[in-house]
């Protein structure tokens, strides 16, 4: 992985003696696209405000290519932020909007007005030089944001849920169009989401956070599918969370059935808990699987369908490609692979969400 | 009469405001054009309007324009930065702060004056308290320093309010955006802040400037007559001259600056933001 470029370390904020972050250290790399996952109030925005100046943590540094900028303004700082509500100056032009920073470091006439083509060029809106910003829509103008905030060529930027107020459509292709940016600038993104679909699909990291303490961060494909407690399973994606018993290596037991698993270390009669996808459950004629059960819910999705099957005692979340009537007799089987196991949460914080035993 | 209930019960309810226009701003203003417009005798003249250019009338219109113009911008130097406090501070008390420069607004306007008739006085609070410290005597009333004085502080509520209002209502994150492109303190301020307060800027400049240019009261009563405002032409020639055809004239003119004033406004504020009417 590439060098460093923001360090934040043992960042702690709070507001009117509500703690927001406590503890918090996080490096974000080179060229990286990090995303700070988490429902709201779980302290990612205010990340995001301290690392752009906007906030001043109560203790602990922010250190910038290695140098301390916690004190630093946010003027003076090397970076730029798209804002949610985008925060288009509404008494100038598109041009003038883009153009903005390049003024204020005074840069010559024809490197700005270079700039503002190339910025237009880049998030496909050129000619819009002379529009007001109450003409565009609202897509339009987060890629105005986006072009204000790349032509000062910062070199990380601060995306504060910039895809928030779009509708589905626009959305998915905005993501596109970032992995695109991205790429293209070559620069450090720190996006900051409460929609684990954007993370997944855009990051290179994923930072999932909750009540101001990161819970996970990695790779996508390893914060899906190795989540390290109930809370990441559950806000990444459905799933089935099942209390179980450990009983040896490569053997948990759930809903009194023993399941064979690849996992190991955690002793013997060890107390866990279990997570299934709803899509590594594999359902069969009645004796076929481990456990046997009916189907109470039947919901189509379109590429899927959804399914809840009572068995064990545990209503267990289905995706299938195949359909099963409500009312049908199955069985439930899956495979040891897809048997993730994780600690019971030790403190408080990470008991986020209630397990069903 | 009517064709149908709904339209006499929309009469009924507008009657009164009707009488109020017609009897309130209609009657009046046909008055003051009949007396502009007519000599003593009844003949259509335009003289009484072109009497503002007589070497006495203009230079107190001149005199006006000036004093008015001067606490106007006073007011907004004083409301401005205030305006910009009260927008940064995260203060739960930012309506008691307002609060406490309107207030002065609920008292009396003749009492307000009059008040600081008695602070700048020869004899009054202030030279009081200059001699009591051993300096000499000050010639505070009957200047143009005083009339300002009291433009200024009768008049400056009608500054703060507009502005006060137009400022609160800009988003926190055009600042930061502006901060995070760069741009120092200062330069939020002029580059962002006072281009997004126009509305309330031309708002409140109106809201001083009119009042300021036609009064009579202020000039009376800290001007000690020696100093002629226009409005104390006016007022001189319905009183004390009893020529109502040039006092009406020279209100004519003064209707040429308040419309001027209007369509600013108009022009300015056109999602009504700083109005405060």
């Amino acid at each position: 992985m590439s060098a460093p470029i923001i360090e934040l370390e043992h960042i702690t904020k709070s507001f009117d003696g509500q703690m927001i972050l406590d503890d918090l250290n996080l490096t974000v790399h080179e060229n990286e696209f990090i995303t700070l996952l988490g429902p709201s109030g779980c302290g990612k925005t205010t990340t995001l405000r301290i690392i752009g100046g906007f906030e001043h943590p109560d203790q602990g540094r922010v250190l910038f290519e290695g140098k301390d900028i916690t004190e630093l303004p946010p003027n003076k700082r090397n970076l730029n932020t798209v804002f949610q509500r985008y925060a288009l100056f509404s008494h100038l032009s598109i041009a003038e909007n883009i153009a903005f920073g390049l003024k204020v470091s005074k840069k010559s006439k024809a490197y700005i007005d270079d700039k503002i083509k190339y910025a237009l060029k880049l998030v496909n809106l050129d000619g819009f030089e002379h529009r007001t910003v109450d003409s565009l829509s609202g897509g339009q103008q987060q890629r105005i944001a986006i072009a204000r905030a790349i032509v000062n060529e910062p070199k990380v930027l601060l995306l504060d849920e910039p895809l928030g107020a779009l509708d589905l459509k626009l959305r998915q292709d905005m993501q596109y169009e970032l992995i695109r940016l991205k790429n293209e600038l070559g620069i450090t993104f720190i996006y900051v989401t409460h929609d684990q679909e954007e993370a997944l699909t855009m990051s290179d990291t994923v930072v999932v956070m909750n009540q101001g303490y990161i819970q996970q961060m990695g790779t996508p494909e390893n914060i899906y599918n190795e989540p390290e407690n109930a809370f990441v399973a559950d806000f990444i994606g459905d799933s089935n969370i099942i209390g179980g018993i450990m009983l040896q290596d490569e053997l948990v037991q759930i809903l009194g059935v023993k399941f064979p698993c690849v996992d190991s270390g955690f002793g013997r009669n060890k107390p866990v808990d279990v997570v299934i996808r709803p899509e590594d459950v594999i359902l069969g004629e009645p004796g076929a699987g481990r456990l046997d059960g009916e189907v109470s819910h039947l919901i189509f999705k379109g590429l899927l369908y959804e399914m809840e099957v009572m068995a064990g005692g545990f209503e267990w979340l289905v995706q299938s490609t195949k359909c099963f009537p409500v009312g049908t007799p199955v069985s439930i089987s899956v495979d040891p692979y897809n048997i993730q196991i994780m600690n019971k949460p030790e403190s408080e914080d990470e008991e986020a969400i209630g397990v069903q035993e | 009469m009517f064709r149908n209930k709904k339209t006499r019960y929309t009469m009924i309810l507008s009657g009164p405001y009707l009488l109020w226009i017609i009897g309130g701003t209609l009657i009046p203003l046909i008055m003051m054009f009949y007396y502009g417009l007519t000599t003593a005798d009844g003949g259509f003249t335009l003289s009484n309007v072109f009497a503002i250019a007589e070497a006495g009338h203009a230079k107190a219109l001149g005199q006006a324009l000036l004093y008015s113009a001067v606490s106007t911008v006073v007011c907004f130097v004083l409301a401005f930065p205030l305006a910009v406090i009260l927008k940064n501070s995260k203060l739960g008390t930012k309506g008691f702060v307002v609060f406490v420069f309107i207030l002065p607004m609920w008292m009396n306007f003749l009492l307000r004056t009059m008040a600081w008739q008695v602070l700048l006085e020869k004899g009054g609070v202030i030279n009081g308290v200059l001699t009591w410290m051993g300096l000499p005597r000050m010639r505070l009333i009957n200047t143009p320093g005083a009339i300002i004085m009291g433009m200024v502080y009768d008049f400056l509520p009608f500054m703060i309010m507009p502005l006060y209002n137009v400022m609160s209502k800009i988003d926190n994150n055009v600042v930061e955006a502006a901060r995070d492109l760069g741009a120092s303190g200062w330069q939020v301020i002029y580059k962002v802040l006072l281009p997004l307060s126009v509305p309330g800027i031309v708002s409140g400049v109106t809201m001083v400037f009119v009042p300021a240019l036609t009064t009579f009261v202020i000039s009376n009563m800290l001007g000690g007559g020696k100093i002629f405002l226009i409005g104390n032409v006016i007022e001189h020639e319905f009183t004390v001259g009893d020529n109502w055809h040039l006092g009406a004239g020279l209100s004519l003119v003064m209707m040429v600056f308040i419309l001027i004033s209007m369509a600013f406004i108009a022009k300015f504020d056109k999602n009504g933001e700083g109005n405060l009417l």
